[in-house]
């Protein structure tokens, strides 16, 4: 069995507020070049929600499967199976007709990518695709109604000359400046979900700390659900209310932000809070040793257990389930299980 | 811009000098007499006639003076006399010229519009059945000789099923329209003759098919792979992700992106034509600079070979200025300087 069953709920979704994205028990399989070739499993049973106005981070290396859990969400995936549900508003997405999927991706959900420098068509104007991107969920807009409204989108992500801008072509502009386009026409259509991918990741330092501090803005005032796909646990501690922590296309551990950092219960959660060079500890970085897995040759039980420092013989038999650990759910049988002796001993 | 185009249209004149006098060593290395065609065969044992015909067109002066009086009346924009016709080359080629480019432009046209077509198809049904019939298609034009499918059509076509006219360009004992353009097609039309301007059409759509076949092939095989290209790149992931139509997506996303080495390709394509329009025009006896081109070969009229071969030099440097242009327009990035 390769699932990853969630045996205790989920936490964090503050109480009572209904969740406005619910993904679970979502499997993406890439699919194999020729026949019996099973494919690469690159999502194996995540599951995971947002509330408006809250921010959920979701951390891994490349190749965890963040980003294809995220492209499942909005049906982007070409050549994958995709299994599961995704549920917006009370909807359900997976296995939606491309015309429905259409009328949320944008309106409903938007998403923005890693790259700004690539993310942009080269030959038309910022504010052609600005108006392209509207004209998308809003077809009776007029031209100038577009226009002016792709103004007050540069003006809210703080771009200075925002009429000048429309007119400006993509490599007019600085790597930052592209990514606060790329984020007005996201928001453009007033979505309730924003899926940032690795927004910050192609960025100079100072542009990024920007770019995360206008994300949490909007969350505020737009009351958008932020889900923020990153492999940079700096930007997670400044602008998430929890974390997703993923490893070989499942998630290992769950919880609110402050608990992971000052604990994390997962040994994987522990490396890559080890491997930050932190002011307010005394230790040296420390890198988790050996190399990810590939998703092709996964081991039978945890996945993490090649590299793990607390591996036992036993963690070799059946993938580890998600059980509370602290404030947090932790997919580690030898850090639950100690944890749970430890209560009886007390 | 302007300066760069200012450069790039001083620099022609150099490289058409270059092209005349490539054509001089060219056509006296030669082996063949000109004689032959001056004086006719028969005339050729008759000293008096040969060294008259010799004084007259200047062949009896030594290479180096020949060749400095045709550069000199080159300069002066003299092309010289036609052995052949005994007309000025570049009267020859003005009576001529429109015939071609009627038919080449025709071609382009029609070339890179299916071909564009044929690739866009070919992308969307990646390694489907489309995309191998447009492969197919693409292939026959470029693999089969231009006269010899010219032959084979104008048999089907017009032989035997009647579906258009023959060879020329208009039939037989028809009055052309009078020349503003030199298209009859455009000619017709302006002067409101709409039998003259069918009938010119029916003449002209079978020699610009074939000329245009072997164009299709090399657009659609551009188009589909740079199509391909721009669909599977970062924009238009974002733009599918805003909720773009899909056709949205692959034609105003993806498809400018795609034809801007088209552009490129379309300039090399018409030097292809202008080649290929020899063979074509003498298949369908379109009076144009194409045959012209083939008897002045042939006959080894020297100043017919200069004039017409420094006219395809001249198509070629203005079409690839004009792709240069038309590429700054096309794509924002690039700036001439």
């Amino acid at each position: 069995m390769t699932t990853v069953t969630t045996t205790a709920p989920a936490p964090g979704s503050s109480a009572g507020e209904q969740p406005v994205l619910t993904i679970d028990d979502v499997h993406v399989t890439f699919r194999g070049e020729h026949h019996g070739d099973p494919g690469i499993p690159a999502v194996r049973g995540v599951s995971l929600q947002v509330a408006a106005g809250e921010a959920l981070a979701v951390v891994g290396e490349s190749g965890s499967g963040k980003s294809a859990t995220m492209l499942a969400v909005l049906g982007l995936h070409g050549h994958a199976t995709v299994r599961g549900s995704v549920r917006f508003d009370g909807r359900e997405l997976l296995g939606s007709p491309e015309s429905v999927l259409r009328t949320v991706r944008g309106a409903g959900i938007a998403m923005i990518f890693q790259d700004p420098m690539t993310s942009l068509n080269p030959v038309l104007t910022v504010g052609r695709q600005l108006a392209m991107a509207m004209h998308a969920h809003q077809p009776g807009l007029s031209r100038q109604a577009a226009q002016q409204r792709a103004v007050e989108l540069l003006e809210r992500v703080a771009i200075p000359q925002a009429r000048r801008r429309c007119e400006a072509y993509p490599h007019e502009l600085s790597g930052g400046m592209r990514q606060r386009v790329i984020i007005a026409m996201a928001i453009a259509n007033r979505p309730r979900v924003l899926i940032a991918d690795e927004p910050t990741t192609a960025l100079d330092v100072t542009v990024q700390a920007q770019i995360v501090e206008l994300l949490g803005e909007l969350r505020r005032d737009e009351g958008l659900a932020l889900i923020l796909v990153t492999h940079d646990l700096g930007v997670v501690a400044g602008a998430a209310d929890r974390v997703a922590v993923m490893y070989a296309g499942t998630v290992v551990e769950h919880g609110p932000v402050d608990a992971f950092f000052a604990a994390p219960g997962h040994p994987y959660g522990r490396g890559l809070l080890g491997c930050l060079a932190r002011l307010d500890r005394d230790a040296e970085p420390v890198p988790i040793g050996g190399h990810p897995v590939s998703p092709r040759q996964l081991p039978p039980g945890c996945s993490f257990a090649p590299r793990c420092p607390l591996a036992e013989p036993s963690c070799d038999d059946h993938p580890p389930s998600l059980r509370p650990w602290g404030a947090t759910v932790v997919a580690c049988d030898v850090v639950t299980r100690a944890a749970g002796s430890s209560m009886v001993a007390s | 811009m302007i300066r760069y185009l200012a450069r790039r249209v001083a620099v022609m004149p150099l490289l058409l000098l270059g092209t005349a006098s490539m054509v001089f060593v060219v056509s006296r290395a030669t082996s063949g007499n000109p004689l032959v065609s001056i004086v006719g065969a028969r005339n050729l044992n008759n000293p008096v006639i040969v060294a008259a015909a010799k004084q007259r067109w200047g062949l009896d002066r030594s290479l180096p003076v020949q060749y400095g009086r045709f550069m000199i009346n080159l300069l002066r924009g003299d092309l010289g006399t036609s052995f052949s016709t005994r007309r000025p080359v570049l009267r020859d080629l003005w009576d001529r010229l429109p015939a071609t480019l009627e038919l080449t432009i025709a071609a382009l046209v029609l070339g890179s519009a299916v071909g564009i077509l044929l690739g866009v198809l070919a992308a969307r049904h990646r390694n489907r059945a489309l995309d191998h019939g447009a492969r197919a298609v693409g292939l026959l034009g470029s693999s089969l000789p231009a006269f010899w499918l010219g032959m084979l059509l104008l048999y089907l076509l017009y032989s035997r099923l009647g579906w258009v006219q023959g060879p020329n360009r208009l039939n037989a004992r028809v009055r052309p329209p009078t020349r503003l353009t030199g298209f009859f097609t455009v000619d017709s039309l302006l002067h409101g003759q709409w039998s003259l301007l069918w009938q010119a059409c029916m003449h002209l759509v079978l020699p610009a098919t074939v000329l245009a076949w072997g164009v299709v092939g090399i657009v659609s095989r551009l188009v589909r792979a740079s199509l391909l290209e721009e669909l599977s790149s970062e924009y238009v992931r974002v733009a599918r992700a805003m909720g773009l139509r899909e056709r949205t997506v692959v034609a105003t996303h993806a498809l400018r992106n795609a034809l801007l080495p088209t552009i490129t390709i379309v300039a090399f394509a018409f030097a292809y034509l202008i080649t290929n329009a020899v063979l074509v025009e003498k298949v369908f006896s379109w009076p144009g600079v194409g045959s012209y081109a083939v008897e002045a070969a042939r006959q080894l009229d020297y100043p017919a070979v200069a004039g017409v071969t420094l006219l395809g030099g001249l198509a070629f440097l203005l079409t690839n200025l004009v792709s240069d242009i038309a590429y700054t327009m096309a794509d924002p990035r690039i700036q001439l300087s």
